[in-house]
């Protein structure tokens, strides 16, 4: 550089290596500053569960229930991830549940009624859901309507494509074995193992990997202790669960058999890890951050903002296209009705209690699953203690509301403690 | 503080330049220079023409006629990734900083550093760090920051670091003091001279005196679009420049008594004034 900006021109910026303690410490310090994160939705689940074992001790916590959980909360999950991007640029996307009721009734009409392979129906419903993402996205990024506007017209709009769709029968049934499998199968037990060994010893080889070489560079790295501890709670919360999904949940253990992880585990885990990695270590997601907390700024530091605003409603949409998958294959079929009513708003709240920001700029991916989990578990609790759909509704409207007021009032203070 | 001097040619230069919009003549005749390792203050009153100048310089617009000389060559500069493909680079007074984001992240935003299509976060932290040490930055607790929680000089210092770190010859700061408080300002004009004294060549607009008197090597006064002198900071006194700026002329700096008078606004009617106002940043 001829600017000569030696290292020994001045006093580096020292950063001190901070053991667990020293981490806890500043994990509270950023929590009392605004910077909540994900601790509502975990802290939330936590309650939610220890209220649900209480009140049904023995139908809540039985491994069939949670079996049941993770398939009720997939299709959920999938839409808040795609959502995710779209909230982090401070839109949002009104018509992600019925991009994923019509992709859905497309993948349904290519296999079911044409009778084409299976994969030739995913890749026809995932194109649909891109290029529904791709119209809003051009009317959003091109012509400035305000992405409200624009997927409320297409929340209903698709409505009427879906009623088109599916015709006079009413549904499409969904009879391929293969896309069956996928939101009602589970894996043979000792695969479910595999997959958990393979998914900690990797995350410990990523986390111990990264720690050694920013400490060798100078650079402000985790502890050891810090990495470790990190990947012990992560090892004993998937064992557990794993130990759990390993048991036999069938209620007739002798006709057939019931246990091992559910297949979608393996789909969910996927998208998880490789969204997660294009957010957070691609240009493309610095760059969907940046748009969201100052699109102004983005714009001059050379960064093509139409672009990104499309993009994110093409992953958006797409990603609602395999929750529409998800959907069919967990109800056999597709109807009118797939995707809709409180599908989009469960998604919609998923992400937010997760603690993805509605103003933009903030949230992960990780935000989704775990929002999505506490609103599967408000569903499921809630029916296994009878409550009717009236007090279902009204609860997770509340939990919607009280997700929403912890992120206005973490970024008022925020603003106050100077963090975003 | 080393004077220009004749011989040693400016790295930026400009002979002549004129800019209109529509009728109205913004710019006339303007010679500028900025020269390696110096803070050549551009100063005026409002509407004198400076945002103008220094637009066409970025290269937001082109100049209608005249010479844009860069290290003795000339240039056709017409759009901002010409002027940064020549190393100029300008701070805007809205320092166009991401608050969401750390410093190591807005200091490469947009031009980020990638490794195997992943970005290279320990390149740039370094790079970061060793930039700032340059500057010898010493106010930021952390690089990983959030630009939120900086002060409004610490925020600057971010948007100056950045103008810095890719092997920029020119910078242009535009008032970079005027939100900051009496410590913070010191903090910043502390840096500008540091860039000087780096050997780049920093051009400083201010309405405000006391920080030109502070850092600027030499300057050069706007006044009804023209530049009316371009002086040693040494060589004038803190009333000469008020004069130059609000007159156009003093004593037998600036404009003859004659075309001084022609160009007043009590007999040119300030046809630059509201158009400015208009252009301005």
């Amino acid at each position: 550089m001829s600017t000569a900006t030696s290292p020994s021109a001045g006093e580096q910026i020292v950063e001190p290596q901070l053991g667990v303690g020293a981490a806890v410490r500043d994990y509270v310090d950023r929590v009392r500053g605004g910077d909540v994160g994900s601790l509502p939705a975990v802290l939330g689940l936590a309650a939610l569960t220890i209220v649900f074992s209480v009140l049904r001790p023995e139908t809540f916590t039985n491994a069939f229930n949670f079996a049941n959980l993770i398939n009720q909360a997939s299709a959920v999950i999938v839409i808040a991830m795609g959502l995710v991007f779209v909230l982090l640029l401070g839109e949002i996307d009104l018509s992600a549940g019925f991009t994923a009721g019509t992709s859905g009734a497309v993948m349904a009409i290519v296999v079911t009624r044409q009778d084409r392979p299976w994969p030739l129906a995913v890749l026809a419903g995932l194109v649909t859901g891109a290029v529904i993402g791709a119209c809003i996205g051009l009317l959003v990024a091109r012509l400035g309507i305000p992405s409200f506007v624009v997927t409320l017209a297409l929340f209903l709009g698709l409505q009427g494509v879906l009623l088109k769709l599916i015709g006079e029968g009413g549904t499409i049934p969904l009879r391929d074995e293969t896309l069956l499998e996928l939101n009602n199968g589970t894996l043979p037990v000792a695969l479910g193992w595999v997959l958990v060994a393979g998914v900690v010893l990797a995350y410990a080889g990523v986390s111990v990997r990264r720690a050694q070489t920013r400490h060798a560079d100078g650079l402000h790295a985790d502890a050891l202790s810090v990495v470790l501890t990190k990947v012990l709670v992560l090892t004993v919360l998937l064992a557990a669960a794993t130990v759990y999904l390993s048991q036999e949940r069938s209620r007739n253990p002798a006709v057939t058999s019931i246990k091992g992880m559910p297949v979608v585990v393996v789909l969910l885990l996927v998208l998880l890890v490789l969204l997660n990695f294009v957010l957070g270590r691609t240009s493309f997601g610095r760059h969907v951050y940046a748009v969201g907390g100052n699109a102004e700024a983005a714009r001059r530091s050379g960064i093509n903002v139409q672009r990104i605003r499309l993009s994110c409603f093409v992953i958006a949409s797409t990603m609602a296209a395999v929750a529409g998958l998800l959907l069919a294959s967990r109800n056999n079929s597709i109807s009118p009705t797939t995707g809709g009513a409180e599908t989009l708003l469960y998604a919609v709240g998923a992400a937010v209690i997760g603690g993805t920001s509605l103003f933009g700029g903030k949230g992960k991916m990780l935000d989704a699953v775990l929002g999505g989990l506490v609103i599967a578990v408000i569903i499921n609790g809630m029916g296994l203690l009878n409550q009717p759909s009236s007090v279902v509704f009204m609860v997770t409207g509340l939990v919607l509301l009280v997700a929403a007021s912890v992120d206005a009032l973490s970024r008022k203070r925020a603003a106050a403690t100077g963090r975003v | 503080m080393s004077a220009p001097t004749a011989d040693v040619p400016a790295l930026l230069s400009l002979r002549g330049v004129n800019k209109s919009f529509g009728a109205v003549q913004v710019l006339q005749d303007v010679d500028f220079d900025a020269h390696a390792g110096q803070v050549t203050a551009l100063v005026g009153d409002n509407g004198a023409g400076k945002s103008t100048l220094i637009k066409g310089i970025a290269g937001i617009y082109g100049f209608d006629s005249g010479d844009y000389l860069f290290d003795g060559e000339h240039r056709t500069v017409t759009s901002p990734k010409q002027a940064n493909a020549l190393g100029i680079e300008v701070v805007y007074q809205d320092l166009a900083l991401c608050d969401n984001l750390d410093i190591v992240h807005n200091l490469f935003l947009g031009r980020e550093i990638t490794k195997g299509g992943r970005l290279d976060e320990a390149t740039m932290e370094r790079r970061a760090k060793e930039t700032l040490a340059g500057l010898s930055v010493r106010t930021v607790k952390s690089i990983r920051q959030q630009v939120a929680s900086l002060s409004g000089g610490q925020r600057q210092t971010v948007a100056i670091a950045r103008s810095v770190l890719w092997n920029s010859k020119v910078v242009i700061l535009d008032e970079p003091t005027a939100a900051l408080g009496v410590a913070q300002t010191e903090q910043v004009l502390k840096l500008v001279r540091r860039l000087a004294d780096k050997g780049l060549a920093v051009v400083l607009i201010s309405h405000n005196l006391n920080d030109v008197f502070e850092v600027a090597d030499s300057i050069s006064v706007l006044y009804l679009g023209r530049c009316v002198a371009q002086v040693e900071a040494t060589g004038v006194t803190r009333n000469q420049v008020v004069e130059l700026i609000t007159s156009g002329r003093s004593g037998d700096l600036g404009l003859a008594a004659a075309a001084a008078l022609a160009a007043s606004p009590d007999t040119a009617n300030d046809p630059t004034g509201p158009l400015d106002g208009v252009q301005a940043s």
